[in-house]
């Protein structure tokens, strides 16, 4: 077992290492093999994990970390429940992707490259979610973070892709400070930073701690978790973020990556237990994100960001059920939401790849009798992004919902809010599906010379030649990935299903984990089947009406928006509320008058202390080097000298 | 005779000689004298420390500096034929040298007589034989043993890197 | 015979090497009284080590020994290739580590 996790920490690591250390001399397929091994190694190994796991955390020690009188940080992973979940989760839809990926890239000059800083990302989630204490947590969780910069900036010889990297590591930044803040917080309190030791003496002390601390702590950690997962007011990279690759969107900016967060107080949810208030934040910025997020979502014209802003709008609904003390229900919409958003953004990659790297869905359409492996699965994942049962994304969000609307005062209000959140969630991405899918074909006349998008088609891509050929089907390394994630997307509601239904596989596996929480909160509330059939028909009925509506407004073209709006509240949307403006201006403004201010000061005082220190040091050496006359003799007589003067000295 | 008479006597021998020597290997013009003024003064220091009954130094001694540390001297002194007389003129500096040279030996003799050991103090007869040596260095000091090796591999690639030929150290590349 | 005397030779073979290293130009010479200065310091340390009772002094001047031989080692090899360069042997001829 302890060789098992090992393996599956280090594999990514070891490959990374290869693929550095020969990346000239391997070639594009042995590259491949070798980044996706390095993925499928541990997700099998995860899987026998699985199979031999019996309840009890195991912990392996790789070797000692730090020492010191204070703080001992072993290099040790710890898998339980919750850590097996994600590894599960990420090993398996990182496998996919890197599969995808293999296609999706294969012309691209930096592939070996890109295996690269793909693998690092997935060597470093592991050691986020592994890692057993939280210095190991924050390694990975800055790991992930470079691997995000990295490969945001992946094209970057387009300044507008590496600015996106910058903003993104920038503001990651912020959140990663919260972060640290608890850390401290927490080490000061417990003398200790072992994720379970810490859990363990917060639940025992549960009633003796003082409620500020924890509060502190609870939010300090969920500020880490608003960069980090894309929540307000720190969500603005991440739809930036869509300037990396598809296949870096799908698993970092969708799948992994930014569920970090929810992991963070997944894991910590002790804390956020013992303390109403720092829940209380977190429901109401998840629901705030969720809501905000989805009407910005509800005008985008690329494709990938509309993607990207619905998945800031579902980690929203996360934070949302985490907030309100539906921590399984919140895991849950994790899984689900990875096989769903990766099956969205990589089949919006192939659809973005099938059209020469055009991702402005007004300039697409028609599509379904090209691409058709495509339009289906990206069907049922627009299926189960709008909550349509059966699929898996119903299940997890009527049970993120049923839980808010069925609790009593500000949740309650937080659920109706999530209820018109998921009818907007509906509309966009049945929007989504017809501009691309249906109505009339958009693409192939002049769209080529479109600056914003069409660039990398060159740069990445060297066939100019068929720009207007057809658009043809994907290869099989890209469409077995589609295949693959449908299938989840339709089934991994299963994990959990409603309670009438007596199945809840997830809930019971996670119990011992969130059984601390519980302790604090009281058990979760029991709702009765008429209960929950309601919320279910509610929500049901608000997704399949937004989707219709949707479709049907759209399956003939674009209409009026193929137009940018200039007035009103669509020119507030399209614009995304001028959130980035408005940052620039209140943050980012003052940030470089203080900066410039800081940087006049460095160079006229602190610069001018120090060279006049180093102009003494160098009118001093020029006298003494009169001394250095290169005589040896005058040497030995100076060093005869010396020591004579100090054994006098010194006996 | 007794033994202890024996001690002195050669002690004093033997010192006499190390000095003497060693102001020869100072005072002679030839350098080729000097080094011959040296090899008697290390043979001496090898007569001091059997007085001081340290025989397996004595013997690495003569074998390490009167055997191969002069042979080297000399082997240098000859290929580099230095053997014809130098003259070297006086100069302040050189006089002031030799002023604290001079002083140095008082300086260090009164030094031993504030802190050191007094002449009339007994002395131990074990400085440590070769067993005991070979004891030392193969429990307590591996380590540095072993360093000192490593020490003289570095510094017989050193040495001949240095001496090799210029035209060599170019033309290997 | 006592330790006193002993240290007292040591202090005049120093002495007279550190003179020697100090008046004389031939490097050849000079780096001799290096040597000189060398056994100084290895009588030291074994007439130390008599007084004392222990074989840690000995030890160390047998490193100090090894030492020394890859010093001469190293440094003849060094005169040899300052030789090459330019054919003296005086001191007063090596300025250029002038500052």
């Amino acid at each position: 077992m302890e060789g098992l996790i090992q393996t599956i920490v280090l594999a990514p690591f070891v490959s990374v290492a290869l693929l550095f250390l020969l990346r000239r001399q391997l070639p594009k397929s042995a590259a491949a093999v070798i980044g996706c091994g390095a993925v499928l190694v541990p997700f099998l190994c995860t899987v026998a994990a699985f199979f031999q796991f019996d309840g009890t955390p195991v912990t392996a020690t790789l070797t000692q970390w730090m020492t010191g009188s204070v703080l001992n940080v072993p290099l040790a992973f710890r898998l339980d429940q919750l850590s097996l979940t994600w590894t599960l989760v990420v090993t398996g839809i990182g496998f996919l992707i890197h599969v995808y990926s293999v296609g999706y890239m294969h012309e691209d000059p930096s592939f070996v490259r890109f295996f690269t800083y793909l693998n690092l990302f997935v060597g470093s989630m592991l050691c986020l979610v592994l890692g057993d204490s939280m210095v190991l947590l924050f390694l990975g969780w800055e790991g992930v973070g470079l691997c995000s910069y990295l490969l945001i900036g992946f094209w970057f010889d387009e300044e507008e892709n590496a600015k996106a990297g910058q903003k993104a590591f920038v503001v990651n930044r912020i959140g990663d400070l919260g972060f640290l803040v608890a850390m401290v917080l927490v080490f000061k309190q417990f003398g200790t930073l072992n994720i379970a030791d810490v859990n363990a003496m917060a639940a025992a002390q549960a009633a003796t701690l003082d409620p500020t601390l924890v509060t502190s702590i609870a939010l300090a950690l969920f500020v880490g978790c608003c960069g980090k997962s894309a929540q307000l007011p720190l969500y603005t990279w991440l739809p930036d973020a869509m300037a990396g690759p598809t296949p870096v969107s799908a698993l970092i900016h969708a799948a992994t990556m930014v569920t970090a967060g929810i992991y963070l107080v997944a894991r910590m949810s002790i804390f956020f237990a013992m303390s109403p208030t720092a829940s209380t934040v977190v429901a109401v910025v998840g629901c705030a994100t969720a809501l905000f997020a989805a009407t910005i979502g509800l005008r985008q014209r690329d494709i990938k960001k509309v993607l990207a802003y619905s998945t800031v709008s579902q980690l929203g609904y996360m934070f949302l059920a985490l907030g309100i003390g539906a921590y399984t229900a919140g895991v849950f919409h994790v899984i689900t939401h990875a096989f769903f958003k990766a099956l969205l953004f990589l089949g919006a990659g192939s659809v973005i790849h099938a059209l020469h790297h055009e991702q402005d869905a007004m300039r697409m359409g028609g599509l379904k009798k090209y691409l058709p492996i495509t339009h289906k699965t990206f069907l049922i994942g627009s299926l189960a992004l709008a909550g349509i049962a059966p699929f898996a994304g119903f299940f997890s969000k009527d049970k993120i919902l049923g839980a808010a609307l069925y609790s009593h005062g500000l949740p309650q209000l937080l659920g109706v809010f999530g209820l018109i959140t998921a009818l907007m969630t509906a509309f966009y991405t049945f929007r989504l599906y017809a501009l691309v899918f249906h109505g009339e074909e958009r693409f192939g006349h002049g769209a080529h010379g479109h600056a914003d998008h069409g660039a990398h088609a060159d740069a990445g891509h060297g066939h100019g030649a068929h720009d207007h050929a057809k658009p043809h089907e994907s290869p099989l390394t890209m469409t077995f990935p589609l295949m693959v994630l449908a299938v989840l997307a339709v089934l991994g509601g299963a994990l959990s299903l409603p309670h009438f239904a007596h199945f809840d596989m997830l809930g019971k596996f996670l119990e011992p984990i969130f059984a601390p929480a519980y302790a604090v909160l009281g058990a979760p509330h029991e709702h009765s089947v008429a209960q929950e059939l309601g919320a279910m028909l509610v929500s049901l009925v608000l997704a399949v009406g937004g989707a219709w509506y949707g479709f049907s407004k759209f399956s003939e073209g674009p209409g009026k928006q193929a137009e940018h709006s200039t007035k009103g509240l669509p020119f507030l949307l399209e614009n995304k509320w001028f959130v980035d403006e408005i940052y620039n201006v209140l943050v980012v403004g003052p940030m470089r008058a203080l900066s410039h201010l800081a940087g006049f000061f460095d160079r006229l005082v602190v610069d001018g202390l120090v060279n006049g220190v180093a102009g003494m040091v160098r009118s001093a050496g020029g006298w003494i080097r009169m001394m250095q006359n290169g005589a040896l003799h005058t040497y030995a007589l100076l060093f005869i000298l010396g020591a004579a003067y100090l054994a006098i000295v010194l006996l | 005779m007794d033994p202890e008479l024996a001690t002195t006597i050669a002690f004093y021998v033997f010192a006499l000689l190390a000095i003497a020597g060693s102001v020869g290997v100072v005072a002679n013009k030839n350098p080729v004298a000097s080094a011959m003024c040296l090899v008697a003064t290390f043979v001496a220091v090898a007569g001091l420390y059997l007085t001081l009954s340290a025989t397996f130094l004595a013997a690495v001694q003569i074998l390490v500096y009167a055997g191969a540390i002069m042979v080297l001297f000399l082997f240098v002194i000859m290929l580099l034929n230095l053997s014809h007389e130098t003259f070297e003129g006086i100069s302040v500096r050189r006089t002031m040298g030799g002023a604290i040279a001079f002083a140095f030996i008082f300086i260090s003799i009164g030094l031993l007589w504030g802190t050191g050991p007094k002449p009339g103090e007994a002395m131990s007869v074990r400085p440590g034989t070769g067993l005991e040596i070979g004891r030392t260095f193969l429990k307590d000091y591996v380590f540095p043993f072993e360093m000192a090796s490593l020490l003289l591999l570095v510094a017989m690639i050193g040495a001949i890197v240095l001496a090799r030929r210029p035209k060599l150290v170019g033309g290997d590349r | 015979m006592s330790v006193f005397h002993y240290y007292v030779v040591a202090a005049i073979l120093f002495s007279i090497g550190a003179g020697g290293f100090l008046l004389r130009r031939n490097l050849l010479v000079m780096f001799m009284s290096v040597e000189l200065m060398l056994n100084a310091a290895n009588l030291c340390l074994v007439a130390a080590s008599s007084s004392f009772d222990l074989a840690r002094g000995s030890s160390f001047a047998l490193v100090s020994i090894a030492v020394a031989a890859a010093e001469v080692g190293v440094g003849l090899a060094i005169i040899i290739a300052w030789f090459r360069l330019r054919p003296s042997v005086d001191a007063g001829d090596l300025q250029e580590l002038r500052g």
